[in-house]
């Protein structure tokens, strides 16, 4: 097994890329740049491959496959080592962000070719798949945080990599410290966890965990708060209510980046957490009850903002919080497995979304606002039909990868062990608005008139190297989600078995064990850690081909799918048949209009709340009288002291042999006075 | 015989010592200042005279002639210096000679 015990090597491609193009790729011609960065995560992409062929041969006893390298850190009872892991999930997650970044990265040099900071650029995005790679294969929490601050690091220098640009300097420093509150709960949490568990070692975590007593709703204990704290890292990292408002802000970095870093893999870093750590959750029904109500909220609540945006990819920022809230939704109704599936199908078509965007501003001379687009259909054509494909994806239209995963987690909302019919409303409603949001930006982008002046504009389709990722990521859009189809009629969901041994020990889980109970009952003796992905549940078999059909027809006419075609069909309604009635609705409504447009008004809230009381402070209390006053007085009055008396001082030297006798006269009186006055003393 | 009392000496020395003091330090002539430093010296050495008649000590008269050697020294050099002053400023004002200072 050679590359599963140097799984560093994973790691370290990257990370040579990111440095070789940092240091010296300066002078370089871009073609050196571009080999050094494709080439290097294209390797670590075949490692992945190649790790992933390894694991599927190890015997399920081996799995989670831990290999620890070196201590890192060891302060008396506190220990860490580096330490990488694999098992289902994580392969996932490899595959999802080596491919998909691989993939990106070749999108760049056609994206970037006319930017300055070439290497910079590639350099950055390097040490992104690092950071995100090391997040994903951490075998413990301390080493996770460290890809955990890492992505963000590399979020806040490319959001900010134009940073001549005021906004764009500003949006790097927005998404750094808003998600620093998060992170903020997240360290606290990982040394509630460490205190608790007197480890860091997700291994000696979760088997500590197995043996606790759950908390309950009523009575929540150390694990919910560990399990919150965890959360709140998860609401910064992913742009969950209440700190979503950097994502949108982040949109002022190059595209690939919003494509890569926004959408595919950094901002689900919070939803790989939460399903990691789901031994914990899954013992913490209040955390996993918050978990559910932020998912739910915020896949609501920004779809709507979503509705009104006219800056193309700030519509797919809005999308993507939304979307990140399913994926919690999920993980908060107990479907690890559905949430982590909608992470790897929402890379793919978000992903896509993006790049087709950064095309189409491409394409415009770098036009972002979508009233100035219209009628691209013909003229670029590849960006075209693969954004159709991807809005059909994230509308959840049966048959593409979207509506595997979005199905899922709706299903788990309304009929899981979990289930809780308000927030599967919610997200049936996101539903709805996220398939309008999607077909009104292609509607307004690729149909109707061109709203541009066509001699100024030269539209143009983009390169091959931009088109064909942009070709195999449409494919995936599509066949990214046929892994579940077969539940359709009534078959095995391969993806959610291939992860069931990761989820197997979520301990109230009926259908995991009436999964188990069948099992065994066709003579399978299987216990939680077998390797369920080799095994089709015996029972669908004689049932699965009377039903097929019926189960079929069921699960493409469900309601997600049925509101979903009702939001395409009312964009239809606003954006292509009557085109003048969106502005007649926002005159009627301007009051929810105006509301939606300024995005509830929660940045300026938030400025009115916290960011303008902060700067008072810090500028009257901090600067002005603590800084200015108290350490500067301090200071500076220390050293005006001994000048001014100093200052005085030498004016005793007055040259004048007079004055010098009669302080010796005063000193001589002095020292007699004191030496009568110790000889009275003595006496 | 009535012997005149060791306070009387020392009182008269410390009268002497004032003198020299308040002379030394109000006068503005240099060689009025040197006289009043020889007033202090020999105000001194009354003292010191007196406290060795009184103990029936050696050690004060030897003492009184160190300071007498040296106030001789200090007499040759010290005018030495008052000459030159009086050369250079054509004046035996203290007031002028300030130069030394900060």
């Amino acid at each position: 097994m050679p590359l599963l015990d140097h799984l560093w090597i994973i790691l370290a491609v990257p990370l040579a890329g990111a440095a070789i193009n940092g240091l010296l790729g300066k002078n370089w011609p871009k073609s050196a740049v571009n080999s050094i960065a494709i080439g290097s995560v294209s390797l670590a992409f075949l490692a992945v491959v190649e790790t992933v062929r390894e694991f599927l041969q190890l015997p399920a006893s081996q799995v989670p496959w831990v290999k620890s390298y070196f201590p890192w850190i060891s302060a008396g009872a506190f220990k860490v080592n580096f330490s990488l892991q694999v098992d289902q999930l994580t392969i996932v997650m490899l595959l999802t962000v080596s491919f998909v970044g691989m993939l990106i990265h070749i999108y760049s040099t056609g994206y970037m070719a006319h930017e300055g900071g070439y290497y910079r650029f590639f350099s950055y995005l390097n040490l992104f798949m690092f950071f995100m790679l090391t997040l994903v294969l951490a075998a413990n929490i301390v080493v996770m945080f460290v890809g955990w601050e890492g992505v963000g690091l590399c979020s806040y220098l490319l959001i900010g990599f134009w940073f001549l640009k005021q906004s764009a300097a500003n949006a790097g420093k927005k998404a750094f410290i808003v998600t620093r509150i998060g992170d903020f709960g997240f360290t606290v949490g990982i040394l509630l966890l460490f205190w608790t568990f007197h480890s860091v070692d997700f291994g000696t975590i979760f088997a500590q965990a197995a043996g606790m007593p759950s908390d309950t709703m009523a009575q929540a204990g150390v694990l919910t708060t560990i399990c919150l704290l965890l959360f709140t890292g998860a609401i910064g990292k992913s742009a969950q209510l209440p700190l979503y408002v950097w994502l949108p802000d982040a949109m002022e970095g190059p595209t690939p980046v919003s494509a890569l870093i926004h959408a595919a893999t950094m901002v689900t870093a919070g939803v790989y957490m939460v399903a990691r750590m789901h031994p914990l959750f899954s013992r913490a029904p209040v955390a996993m009850f918050a978990v559910a109500i932020v998912g739910a909220l915020t896949a609501f609540y920004s779809a709507t903002i979503g509705l009104v945006q006219t800056d193309i990819k700030k519509v797919l920022a809005y999308s993507t919080v939304s979307q990140l809230g399913y994926m919690f939704l999920a993980c908060g109704v107990g479907a690890y497995a559905a949430g982590i599936f909608h992470l790897m199908t929402h890379a793919f078509f978000k992903g896509l979304l993006f790049l087709c965007a950064g095309s189409a501003i491409h394409a415009m001379g770098g036009e972002q606002d979508m009233r100035k687009m219209g009628g691209l259909r013909k003229a670029i054509p590849v960006t075209f039909w693969t954004m159709f494909i991807a809005t059909f994806a994230i509308s959840g239209v049966p048959g593409f990868a979207g509506f595997f995963s979005k199905d899922e987690i709706l299903e788990a909302a309304q009929s899981g062990p979990h289930a809780n019919l308000p927030l599967w409303l919610l997200g049936l409603v996101a539903a709805g608005l996220t398939s309008f949001y999607m077909f009104r930006l292609i509607f307004l982008t690729f149909f109707g008139t061109q709203r541009f002046d066509e001699h100024k504009v030269h539209v143009h389709e983009s390169p091959r190297n931009m088109t064909i990722p942009l070709i195999i990521l449409a494919f995936l859009s599509i066949f990214g989600g046929w892994l579940a189809a077969p539940k359709l009629v009534g078959g095995t969901d391969y993806f959610a078995a291939f992860l069931g041994p990761v989820f197997a020990d979520v301990p109230e889980s009926p259908a995991f064990a009436a999964f188990l109970q069948n099992l065994k009952e066709a003579g399978i003796d299987a216990t939680v850690n077998s390797p369920v992905v080799r095994v089709i549940d015996p029972q669908d078999k004689p049932t699965a081909t009377e039903n097929a059909a019926m189960k079929l027809v069921h699960a493409v006419t469900g309601p997600p799918v049925i509101v979903g075609l009702i939001g395409i069909l009312i964009a239809w309604w606003f954006y292509i048949r009557r085109p003048e009635l969106p502005e007649k609705l926002a005159r009627s409504m301007h009051g929810l209009y105006t509301l939606l447009l300024n995005k509830y008004y929660v940045d300026e809230i938030y400025a009115a709340a916290i960011v303008r009381p902060l700067l008072w402070v810090s500028t009257n209390v901090l600067w002005h009288t603590v800084d200015e006053g108290l350490i500067d007085g301090t200071v500076n009055g220390s050293a005006r002291l001994a000048r001014e008396a100093g200052g005085k001082l030498r004016e005793l030297q007055s040259g004048n042999a007079r004055s010098y006798a009669s302080w010796v006269v005063v000193g001589a009186v002095g020292v007699t006075a004191l030496l009568l006055g110790i000889w009275m003393k003595v006496r | 015989m009535s012997v005149v009392p060791i306070s009387y000496y020392l009182v008269l020395s410390a009268v002497l010592f004032g003198l020299g003091v308040v002379a030394f330090v109000f006068k503005r002539n240099i060689i009025t200042i040197f006289m009043s430093i020889e007033l202090m010296l020999n105000a001194v050495n009354l003292a010191f005279v007196a406290f060795a008649r009184a103990h029936n000590q050696l050690d004060g008269l030897v003492f009184v002639f160190f300071v007498i050697v040296v106030a001789a020294a200090e007499a040759a050099v010290g005018l030495a210096i008052v000459i030159t002053i009086a050369q250079n400023r054509r004046s035996l004002n203290v007031e002028k000679v300030d130069l030394l200072k900060f």
